[in-house]
């Protein structure tokens, strides 16, 4: 070492001690600074020890941390199929153009330019808008779907311009029978902040990193656990602007399972068809099992608007029709049954000893409750004679007005009650109502802020209820398994509509076993009378124009319930707004001996339900028992009704 | 060729260079080379520049070795005044860019005088005090101080606080070998602080404040803000361990982790490649690059080559050590290029002055006489 501190080139090592010498004091604060610089450099060395050896790990760490980041692998959403294996929804593979609002400097101005290059409509920037307003930050929304390769190729060339904005290859939700049997199927939107929240609730949020999308409404709702599928992991090399350098390891996603549902597409859709321009709801249901075979709601609406969140032109023509086409009416419409109760309340009369089957009165048209009240039989001049096979065959009012009049509303409501009526189905998608079982307990329940003129059971009331009117409100579920059961001899099945799950990973089916829920006890002799009554009703009853000629044996009842409370006056359907006009009700079976289907027909505002829905049961029947397609084709648009929305351009 | 000839040849070649200057150098330029090359990598084009920017370094070192210094002496009062002036051309016609006017422009190539300075302000002052040898007195240490605050101003007006930082310690290490008293260093050294702390801008005290607040509480400072960078470097190096990550091997070098990792923070990627032993090895390099400058100014045989060399010593020494100190995290981010390694032709160009002045001056010793 000494020799690097002596010069070269000469001997002449001097050191000063004078202290008059300036050389001195220059050489002393030479000294003095050489020692500084070891000492700095000492401290130095310690830091980078200190890092480099002593935080070794902790550096490690994050560096890796830096370096790795873990990329969700998202699955492939389950397909659905009808239980014939036609597709329902399933996954397309489309281009979209996508932005991350976060990464785009002037969104309004990027808006617009990217508009020159590439055609965006008004209601893409609508759904857009909208999208932003609910999603999550830092994540990239689609702003345009489904481009063209020319549009793609046209994007390229000028997405240096764009920056935050990308165009990627994303999974789509396709619903290839758009409007068909939207209400059963309901469909996927943009997870949102709601949707998180659940999410973190059940624990699931992680699984569904990457995932933009998740069942809402229907199915597609009800199994988002088994169509979703397990999120795999990527574990990616990252840069420090977050660009991918290379992939280390991956664990592979696993692909939601696929299922099937009980529905038969082709029934769904005929039935839709048959509703024709009227709002209502049909349900047929497999008795033996449960299996709901068609679940009709009139109208509908496509699914694939809500796929990227709808925007708000649809929206509020959806939400604002007086149609309701977001209302699922066979799962949350109640309606007065009308006559379609009758056969049920016969029933009861005979189980509880009330009635013979023969016991019979005369009926002249109306039937006084006291001086005040009369109550009217739909048929002018009434049915004469009636014993109770005839006043099921014939719906005559005037015997049931004196049965309930003899009968207490709360031992009426207690038989009902096992059928289903105004019970929850526990069907396995979301949002049946309970509707209305009347009582003296729910009256008092539900009118008690009213005082006791209200809430009071009045007899008159079990006047009303007695023809199926009055305070009953029924879902078109309801009456459709309550059919069911009755055809089942009070078997009561869960209605349900998955069939079956096709595991992602075996590819073997589970089948969905029909699960019975009680069986209600009843007389065999008795039941005899009412399915023989009405096995009547379409050979010589009310709907026997409907099943004119029928090559099979039906059971059924027609039903009519008023919307409008008359007051006493005649119903002129001419005179009023269609939509006071009365619901046309069918209920039936077949083939009568062996039920293979039980359906629940609602027609809003058709009028009588002879001829609003016993033809639409035939139609529905005849295809289902004989695989035959109506004669006359539904005339002008083979599409069934739905709301119309501003859709011209993409879907 | 007759060997002797080219002996001759090489002889005077070479008559001016200090061996062990030149063998530092140019272990210090290879080093350099080397982590350039994986900081830039796969840039070839920049590293071809920056051997370029290595080769005119050596030329102009050459140069500058081979000028005596009684002529270097005589270029102190043109050179200040040059510098000067040249700062009032910034001034006046100067480009602006990011805000500060620093730059001048002629036919195309930028020039920032207030680099020029950093070397004038010491070779001025060392003429000066030379000048006025054996009879120095309070006025002459006044005098010298206004010399040092002229530039000092303009450049602070650019604004550009770090050289102007930079030209004021190159000017005070002068005093401090010139023998300015203890009580005056002290008092001015607070009485600096002071000053900075009520001229510097919101930001820059910002950036000091997040500093400070760095070595209590790390976590306090936010990843996003003025800490990010030292906090990358920090992870750089950390992440080297004993025997680095290999060379073309460091994450946060190659994926962009680390900011500046060319220039200013390029100790960071050494660091991470080398690991602590080659921060080892660098630092003793160093070490004698400096000693030997030492001893140069010990042995110089006038005042203004003691003068000259000595600061010349204590300023690569600076700029040594802040850098590393504010890469590793020991200071504010002020920008400062490591010496030797950071990539850039001007900081190579001024370090090749230095040790060409150096050389100079150890080599004209004793063939001058005295």
């Amino acid at each position: 070492m000494r020799y690097w501190f002596r010069s070269s080139r000469s001997n002449r090592y001097t050191r000063s001690t004078d202290d008059k010498n300036p050389l001195y004091h220059f050489q002393r604060r030479l000294w003095a600074a050489a020692g500084g610089m070891l000492l700095a450099f000492l401290i130095l060395f310690a830091n980078f020890f200190h890092l480099q050896y002593l935080s070794y790990q902790k550096y490690q760490t994050q560096a890796e941390n830096n370096r790795i980041a873990i990329v969700p692998v998202v699955p492939p959403r389950g397909t659905i199929s009808d239980r014939n294996g036609v597709i329902l929804a399933h996954n397309f593979s489309t281009f979209t153009l996508e932005i991350t609002p976060e990464q785009v400097p002037n969104l309004d101005e990027t808006l617009r330019a990217l508009s020159e290059v590439i055609d965006i409509s008004p209601r893409d920037l609508r759904r857009f808008r909208r999208a932003m307003e609910e999603s999550r930050n830092y994540i990239s929304l689609p702003l345009r779907t489904r481009l063209s390769d020319e549009e793609v190729a046209r994007f390229a060339v000028h997405k240096y311009r764009f920056p935050g904005v990308d165009i990627e290859a994303r999974l789509y939700r396709q619903y290839p029978y758009t409007t068909v049997a939207s209400h059963a199927l309901g469909y996927i939107g943009r997870i949102n902040e709601r949707d998180v929240e659940k999410l973190k609730a059940n624990d699931e949020f992680t699984n569904y990193r990457g995932t933009d999308h998740i069942g809402k409404l229907g199915v597609e709702a009800a199994y988002e656990s088994i169509l979703h599928g397990t999120t795999g992991w990527e574990q990616v090399e990252v840069d420090a602007l977050g660009r991918r350098v290379r992939s280390l390891s991956l664990t592979p996603p696993f692909a939601g399972s696929s299922i099937e549902l009980t529905l038969d597409i082709e029934l769904q859709k005929l039935a839709e068809q048959a509703m024709g321009d009227h709002n209502g709801a049909i349900v047929a249901i497999e008795p033996a099992t449960g299996e709901i075979l068609a679940l009709v709601s009139m109208p509908g609406f496509d699914p694939s608007l809500f796929l990227e969140g709808i925007d708000s032109v649809n929206w509020g023509i959806l939400n604002n029709s007086r149609d309701k086409p977001l209302l699922n009416r066979a799962l949350r419409g109640a309606y007065p049954p009308g006559s379609t109760i009758k056969p049920f309340l016969a029933l009861a009369a005979l189980q509880s000893g009330k009635r013979k089957p023969t016991d019979a009165i005369n009926d002249p048209g109306y039937w006084d409750l006291n001086a005040q009240n009369r109550f009217r039989d739909s048929k002018k001049g009434g049915h004469g004679w009636t014993d109770m096979p005839k006043s099921i065959i014939e719906s005559c009012d005037t015997y049931y007005y004196i049965l309930a009049n003899e009968t207490d509303i709360d031992s009426t409501a207690a038989f009902l009650a096992p059928f289903g009526f105004g019970q929850k189905t526990n069907i396995d998608i979301d949002g049946e109502v309970k509707g209305v079982l009347p009582s003296r307990k729910w009256k008092a329940e539900r009118y008690a802020r009213y005082g006791k003129d209200v809430y009071t059971w009045w007899p008159g009331d079990s006047i009303s209820a007695g023809i199926g009117q009055g305070y009953n409100a029924f879902t078109p579920l309801q009456l459709a398994q309550a059919t069911a059961t009755l055809a089942m001899d009070g078997k009561v099945y869960r209605p349900h509509l998955l069939k079956r799950i096709i595991s992602n990973v075996t590819g073997e089916p589970q089948e969905v076993q029909p699960e019975l829920v009680r069986q209600i006890p009843l007389n065999p002799r008795n039941l005899e009378v009412i399915k023989s009554a009405m096995t009547n009703v379409p050979k010589h009853g009310t709907s026997w124009r409907a099943f004119a000629k029928a090559e099979y044996s039906s059971a059924g009842k027609t039903g009519t319930a008023q919307v409008f409370s008359l007051k006493g006056e005649k119903y002129e359907a001419a005179k009023l707004d269609k939509y006071l006009h009365d619901h046309g009700l069918y209920i039936a079976w077949a083939p009568a001996e062996n039920p293979k289907i039980a359906l629940a027909i609602l027609v809003e505002n058709g009028g009588f339900g002879a001829s609003a829905a016993a033809p639409i049961a035939r139609t529905l029947l005849d295809y289902y028992l004989l695989k035959k397609y109506p004669e006359k084709k539904p005339e002008k648009d083979e599409k069934a009704k739905a709301v119309v929305t501003d859709q011209k351009r993409t879907e | 060729m007759d060997p002797t000839v080219l002996y001759e040849i090489w002889n005077k070649f070479t008559r001016h260079i200090d061996g062990k200057l030149m063998a530092i150098v140019l272990l210090l330029m290879g080093i350099g080379c080397i982590t350039v090359f994986s900081a830039l990598s796969p840039d070839t084009a920049r590293f071809v520049q920056q051997l370029k920017n290595i080769a005119v370094a050596l030329v102009v070192m050459w140069l500058v070795a081979n000028v005596p210094p009684q002529k270097i002496a005589s270029m102190a009062i043109p050179l200040y005044l040059i510098g000067i002036g040249l700062l009032l051309a910034v001034a006046m016609f100067g480009i602006t860019v990011n805000g500060s006017q620093r730059w001048l422009q002629f036919q195309g190539v930028r020039f920032q005088p207030s680099e020029l300075l950093k070397l004038a302000v010491p070779l001025m002052l060392a003429w000066y005090f030379q000048h006025h040898e054996g009879r120095i007195t309070t006025i002459n240490f006044i005098v010298a101080i206004i010399l040092i605050l002229i530039p000092v101003a303009l450049i602070r007006k650019q604004p550009d606080l770090g050289t102007a930082l930079l030209v004021t310690v190159s000017g005070f290490f002068v005093l401090y070998l010139a023998r300015l008293p203890w009580k005056v260093i002290i008092a001015s050294i607070v009485g600096g602080v002071t000053v900075v702390m009520l001229f510097a801008k919101p930001y820059q005290l910002q950036r000091l404040w997040s500093f400070i607040n760095s070595i209590f509480d790390p976590a306090a400072v936010d990843m996003a803000g003025a800490g990010y960078h030292t906090q990358q470097a920090k992870i750089a190096i950390g992440s080297g361990g004993l025997f680095g990550k290999g060379w073309l091997h460091g994450t946060q070098t190659h994926l962009d982790f680390l900011p500046e990792h060319h220039t200013d923070f390029i100790i960071a990627a050494f660091s991470e490649e080398f690991g602590l032993l080659g921060i080892g090895l660098l630092l003793l390099l160093f070490m004698l690059l400096l000693a030997r400058a030492i001893v140069i100014a010990y042995n110089a045989n006038t005042m203004f080559e003691r003068l000259l060399a000595g600061s010349i010593a204590l300023m690569l020494f600076t700029y040594t050590f802040v850098n590393m100190a504010m890469v590793s995290g020991l200071m504010p981010v002020i920008g400062v290029p490591l010496p030797f390694l950071s990539y850039g032709g001007t900081a190579l160009v001024t370090t090749a002055i230095c040790i060409g002045v150096l050389m100079s001056i150890q080599t004209h010793r004793t063939l001058m006489g005295h």
